[in-house]
């Protein structure tokens, strides 16, 4: 498996970077959070990123996608991450469309094409708790006449407050993995959203459900099939946030390595001290490395999606430590500044903090690594 | 037990095997020219190769130090299969695979290369020979030495028939390395070089070696270095082993009292040395940090955790020890497909460069801390020095000798002062 870039990748990354830096860069996520926007997202902007096939990047061409893959997918979310472009790509177009695209029934594929088209926004109901942890999932879909009735409350469900369809994984047989994905119409009866603006500037929602009635057409899979397909696209979301989250830190490390060449103390740069150097080249190390499983990770899922999960574990857990110390550090060389709200540093620490604990911590993926490691 | 005389049944008996060996060589050589052979053929090819001659001793993980062959005149063979291993993959060319077959080499080119290594993995063989000339001065002479020293140095080394160290840091030119006072002097028709080298490993050992010495005195320090190659057993040389906390002694001290050293003995341009030692620095750095056999340790974490720290089920007991054996192993894995990535852009025509400050740091680094798990999970039995229970103490030297990782090929504060002034153009101090 080679882990550089294809020529493909590093078109799509160039062109990627050209069009972000032009229209999102992060002056445009600042003025997003200013003018408190409740999509949480340029709707005007992720139309445009689904013109050049962002938002299909894994749906199959004949579902109206360009079917790039994985490892693309990665590639676009780095960038993304880079100047913290606020964007429905991992909820819609990389988690519920690999869901839909998975579950591959006439139903489900029927809403491929909006995704990528950018005209509807699915959103992923999983979490439930204040962690994330599918296993545990108690919101549970019981029989009654000829369909369900599904009884329960969702948190943390990134962009669910304007999903135009929510996929919600509801309890049908015994823990863990007796799950089954349902397509719930936010607008039904029984359904209750509630917004949670979150601390780096967009939106989540929570979602209770109450007596909420799903029919046989509303499954995404099979009844109690839900496991492995929500397995998918959760690490499907996982490899695309580790990706972004390697963005969001190399992002923050660039505008601190440049602060360090800008700024002038005791009479020079203090990019010139050891001290801040040694801690900078460090910083730079964990970056590469944690690249190259971010790389690694989207290449596994493209190979054999179904044995991915070590890879795109290993890449969830190096990415958030490295971008907690990105953040972190970056912080502190910024000193006082640093903790302004007109430098943008403190806005690549909040959302390393959300993509910290979205779709699984580092306790999370290090103890499945572990579990895979016979440890 | 040992062998080394060439007369042994076993030599005579590789001989044939070598004769037979060229004999297929040629032949998978002529079907490549021909464009006959695929890439799956030359898969099966070698691995059809390594069933049929690498000698099943030869398979499965070093146990320790003792099992890397290192060659040269004095080499006593840890067994007759070791030396067998040794010269059917000599024969080939395989201890160096990349470099030209006029040289001895295997000629192989970077994918072929990478199939040698799977197939060479696949069934855990060990590396054949292990030595600073494959590592060092072969990929010099290639690059800056001339015809006569590439036909004289390149084929000896290849077959592990001498064995080289390196004479670069003397006892006022560690991290300052350009600070090398080791002089050469110009005598006409030879130089005559006195100084005083240290940390040569296994120099006691050696049977040649590669040295920076002082060419011109008055130029900047950079301009007045020169790289040669001095023989060990001329009059005038002579070293003293230090010994280490690990109570081991693979380093020595090289002293040269007036030595002469024949003119055609100077690779590539006088006073232009510090060119040939940076870029074997890169190259030693990209080896170190990868964990190259030889180098570093050779023991697999998971398998002392295993042995020492797991109940029946195979879990690690100690809740903390677990916690920090998920740590090492999240990034010891991110770091071998680093390594795997920086092959990739190498194989792709583009070169590591001064990531490999990275590597070096980052391997280095990472190793120490294995240790130190590998430690805490072994307990009081870690502990033990000597005996056969504990292999005199392997484990314990092991973990010491690590503590130089980070140290020696330039130490990891040399490498972020190369990476921030390198890669991140930070100003400097």
């Amino acid at each position: 498996m080679n882990l550089i870039p294809t020529e493909e990748e590093a078109l799509l990354q160039q062109s990627a970077r050209k069009f972000l830096d032009d229209k999102a860069s992060v002056k445009a996520f600042r003025k997003l959070r200013d003018e408190a926007s409740t999509n949480g997202f340029d709707r005007g902007l992720w139309r445009e990123m689904s013109e050049m096939g962002w938002a299909g990047v894994l749906v199959a061409e004949d579902s109206g996608g360009v079917g790039l893959g994985h490892r693309a997918a990665g590639v676009l979310a780095e960038e993304m991450g880079k100047t913290l472009v606020a964007s429905p790509f991992l909820s819609s177009a990389v988690m519920a469309a690999t869901a839909l695209g998975t579950a591959a029934s006439s139903e489900s594929a029927a809403l491929l094409p909006g995704i990528s088209a950018g005209e509807i926004v699915v959103a992923l109901a999983v979490d439930e708790g204040h962690k994330h942890d599918p296993a545990k999932t108690t919101l549970h879909a019981k029989p009654h006449g000829n369909g369900f009735r599904l009884n329960g409350e969702k948190s943390f469900v990134v962009d669910g407050h304007v999903a135009d369809q929510l996929i919600v994984a509801a309890r049908t047989s015994a823990p863990p993995t007796g799950l089954t994905l349902f397509l719930v119409d936010p607008k039904k009866k029984g359904v209750e959203i509630e917004r949670t603006a979150t601390v780096d500037g967009r939106n989540a929602a929570r979602v209770r459900f109450d007596n909420v009635e799903a029919n046989g057409d509303d499954i995404v899979g099979d009844i109690d099939g839900g496991w492995s397909i929500l397995e998918r696209a959760l690490n499907a979301g996982r490899a695309a946030l580790s990706a972004e989250l390697t963005g969001v830190a190399a992002g923050a490390f660039g505008i601190t390595n440049q602060y360090l060449k800008d700024r002038t103390q005791f009479g020079r740069p203090i990019g010139a001290f050891q001290a801040l150097q040694h801690r900078a080249a460090h910083l730079y190390c964990e970056i590469e490395v944690t690249a190259s499983a971010v790389a690694n990770a989207g290449r596994e899922l493209d190979r054999d999606p179904g044995a991915a999960a070590g890879a795109v574990s290993l890449a969830k857990a190096r990415a958030i430590e490295t971008a907690r110390l990105a953040v972190s550090e970056g912080v502190q060389m910024h000193g006082g500044v640093g903790m302004t709200d007109e430098f943008d540093i403190g806005l690549y620490m909040k959302r390393a903090r959300v993509g910290t604990e979205w779709l699984g911590d580092y306790a999370f993926h290090a103890e499945r690594i572990a579990e895979l490691r016979g440890f | 037990m040992a062998r080394d005389d060439a007369d042994a049944p076993g030599g005579r008996a590789c001989s044939l095997e070598r004769l037979g060996n060229q004999d297929g060589l040629s032949r998978v050589w002529g079907k490549r020219m021909s464009g006959e052979l695929s890439a799956e053929d030359f898969r099966a090819d070698i691995k059809n190769w390594l069933e049929a001659n690498c000698p099943p001793a030869m398979r499965g993980p070093m146990r320790d130090e003792a099992d890397i062959c290192w060659g040269g005149r004095n080499w006593v063979y840890q067994s007759h299969e070791q030396r067998l291993w040794l010269e059917r993959m000599a024969a080939k060319g395989w201890t160096a695979p990349t470099w030209p077959g006029a040289y001895g080499g295997g000629g192989l080119d970077r994918t072929e290369e990478k199939v040698l290594r799977e197939e060479l993995d696949a069934i855990a063989a060990r590396s054949p020979l292990e030595s600073f000339g494959l590592w060092m001065l072969g990929p010099a002479l290639l690059q800056f030495g001339n015809e006569a020293q590439k036909q004289e140095h390149l084929p000896k080394i290849v077959r592990g028939e001498i064995r080289w160290c390196q004479g670069y840091s003397e006892p006022n030119a560690g991290s300052d390395l350009a600070n090398v006072q080791t002089h050469a002097e110009d005598k006409g028709d030879h130089y005559l070089v006195n100084g005083q080298k240290v940390w040569t490993s296994y120099a006691d050992k050696a049977d040649w070696i590669f040295c920076l010495v002082r060419t011109d005195r008055e130029a900047p320090k950079h301009r007045g270095i020169s790289f040669i190659l001095i023989d060990m057993t001329t009059p005038g040389v002579s070293t003293r082993p230090i010994k280490l906390i690990s109570g081991k002694s693979p380093f020595c001290e090289t002293f040269f009292d007036d030595v002469k050293v024949p003119k055609a003995n100077l690779v590539g341009e006088l006073n232009r040395g510090w060119d040939i030692a940076k870029y074997l620095l890169t190259h030693e750095r990209e080896m170190i940090g990868g964990g190259a056999r030889g180098l570093l340790g050779v023991r697999a974490l998971g398998e002392v955790l295993a042995n020492y720290a797991s109940d029946e089920d195979g879990q690690i007991v100690d809740p903390m020890l677990r916690t920090d054996a998920k740590r090492a192993e999240i990034d010891t894995w991110a770091f071998m497909l680093t390594l795997e990535r920086f092959k990739d852009q190498a194989k792709a025509g583009r070169g590591v460069g001064d990531a490999s400050a990275m590597l070096k740091y980052y391997g280095t680094e990472l190793n120490k801390r294995r240790y130190e798990l590998m430690m805490t999970a072994a307990g009081t039995d870690g502990l033990e020095w000597e005996g056969e229970r504990s292999n005199d103490g392997a484990l314990a030297r092991e973990w010491l000798r690590t503590k130089a990782n980070s140290i020696e090929g330039g130490t990891s504060e040399v490498m972020l002062g190369i990476i921030a002034k390198r890669i991140l153009e930070l100003p400097g101090g």
